[in-house]
């Protein structure tokens, strides 16, 4: 009775599953300096992509060159099936185009960036009512339950000066979630923090993978990266130097430098 | 003491109406000057920060020119140059000359002044504005002036109010340089109440009290505006040192 609903199952997660965003053959230079050497990478819908690797290999500029922080050199981004225009000389060329992709994207920084001349609630519905035309009680509304899915309803009237580090990276989390992204990035969302405030973003993190959320994720936290992801990105002096699903890059790395990497960590 | 009563009282034969009016007449001039000077400043700030290499050099003239060059000259250079400017497009399309209003001379040339002031304090103030705010709102797709409006601005505020609050002072008494294209302004009126009456020292005195009024609000004024800028942020007096 098993083994045919095991391959239903199977049949039922095809390879075809909608993309939510694809990276096609990514350099971004620095003047002279090559920081990205051809990266390609794919999130389909539902999937956690965790990108680790060491100081300066390009991780932060990756991740930026999606939402067109950084400007591409070269390559194609392509985000829910809808291909960045660029011009040949990797700017964007589409300044409306950007913008919108953008406002799908939610993005959480290393040092949460919250808007500090704004209250947690003010924050939240920011971006739902200027870019996207929400009608301010519904997006208040709607702030107000992410508020608490995060554990802040109470501080929703505060600033995020008077918050700790990880109050204001789960209220980062919030203002990214408020956009109805159609995907996450999320650059080191606890290197900032003091490490016993690091599990309580890490929680909240946590339980948008488990709730199908497509997220892409720049961590240093390597059991996380392993708990969390469906698959792991090993980035090395702007290359992917190895890939694949989080028990095998993890348990069984092939690649001497990744090895390094992972002792050196450990 | 009496006879000082007499002379400043509000109604003639008394001079204190006239002073008032000039009063009004410079502050109505530093204002539209002030809030000119700041549409200017918000643009060339912006222009310097992140127009071409043309608009950049553009403004480098002109915050240096209009800084290098003492202010009275300035002021007669572009109110003569303005007017004249005026006078022969108008005679050009057949309207002949035209009664420039004073005030809106005074704002156009001490707007000018103040523009290039603006213009550096501004740029200043954007330039302290943390980079994960700007960040943070083109991650999430801002338009550029739905930034500046949203973002930009309010983050800059308290970096910028201090240096706009001396530029409003310099704005009030700015004009009195135009008492040099006989401008009815305080100083001005001042000057007329006090050769017709001989009572110099009465009608300056009288004019300086009423300057410092206007210094002692603005002041207030300032300070509050400052404190609800730097709203959101903890107040520098619980920094431990
Ligand atoms: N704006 C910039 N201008 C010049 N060089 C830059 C810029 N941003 C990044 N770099 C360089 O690009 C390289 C990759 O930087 P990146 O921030 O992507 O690394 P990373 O993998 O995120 O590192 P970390 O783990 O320290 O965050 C580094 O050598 C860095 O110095
Ligand atoms: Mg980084």
């Amino acid at each position: 009775m098993t083994a045919p609903i095991a391959a239903q199952t199977v049949a039922d997660r095809p390879a075809t599953q909608a993309e939510a965003i694809r990276v096609e053959d990514l350099h971004k230079s620095f003047g002279s300096l090559e920081v990205l050497k051809g990266i390609s990478l794919t999130a389909r819908k539902g999937d956690v992509v965790a990108i680790i690797g060491g100081s300066g290999s390009g991780k932060s500029t990756c991740l930026r060159c999606i939402n067109f922080l950084e400007t591409p050199s070269s390559g194609r981004i392509v985000i829910d099936g809808e291909a960045v225009e660029m011009r040949a000389d990797g700017t964007p060329a589409n300044r409306r185009q950007i913008e919108r992709i953008r406002s799908r994207l939610g993005m959480v920084f290393q040092a949460f960036n919250l808007w500090t001349h704004r209250t947690l609630l003010e924050n939240i519905v920011e971006v739902p009512v200027h870019v996207l035309g929400v009608p301010r009680r519904e997006a208040r509304d709607r702030a107000m339950t992410l508020l608490d899915r995060v554990g802040l309803a109470e501080k929703a009237d505060t600033y995020p000066a008077f918050l700790s580090g990880g109050q204001q990276q789960r209220a980062a989390i919030a203002r990214a979630l408020a956009i109805e992204p159609s995907a996450m990035l999320f650059d080191e969302p606890t290197s900032a923090l003091d490490p016993e405030l690091v599990g309580e973003v890490l929680t909240v993190i946590r339980d948008l993978a488990a709730e199908g959320r497509t997220m892409i994720l720049v961590t240093h936290e390597m059991k996380f990266a392993r708990e969390v992801s469906d698959h792991v990105i090993y980035l090395s002096e702007g290359r992917i130097e190895e890939e694949g699903p989080p028990d095998k890059v993890f348990g069984a790395p092939t690649s001497e430098r990744l090895k390094q990497f992972l002792k050196s960590v450990s | 003491m009496q006879e000082v009563i007499e002379l400043l009282s509000l109604s003639p034969p008394g001079w204190g109406g006239n002073l008032l009016r000039g009063l009004m007449h410079s502050l109505q001039i530093a204002l539209g000057a002030f809030g000119f000077g700041l549409v200017i400043g918000l643009a060339g700030a912006c222009g310097k920060l992140y127009g071409g290499p043309i608009t950049r050099d553009l403004l480098a003239v002109y915050t240096t020119v209009v800084r290098a060059v003492p202010e009275l000259v300035l002021i007669l250079i572009l109110y003569y140059v303005g007017s004249d400017l005026i006078n022969k497009a108008s005679e050009a399309m057949g309207y002949g000359r035209v009664q420039i209003s004073g005030v809106a001379a005074g704002i156009w040339v001490l707007g000018i002044v103040q523009g290039a002031y603006a213009t550096e304090i501004l740029r200043g103030a954007i330039k302290a504005i943390p980079v994960g705010q700007i960040e943070a709102a083109r991650a999430f797709g801002m338009p550029p002036l739905m930034m500046l409006r949203r973002v930009m601005i309010p983050a800059m505020m308290s970096f910028a109010i201090p240096g706009l609050a001396n530029l409003w002072l310099i704005a009030t008494k700015d004009t009195a340089l135009l008492a040099v294209v006989g401008f009815n302004e305080l100083t001005q009126e001042t000057r007329q109440a006090a050769s017709s009456t001989r009572a110099y020292f009465t009608f300056f005195l009288a004019a300086g009290a009423l300057y410092l009024i206007v210094t002692l609000l603005s002041a207030r004024f300032f300070a509050r505006l400052e404190a609800w800028a730097r709203k959101g942020q903890p107040s520098l007096r619980t920094v431990k040192v």
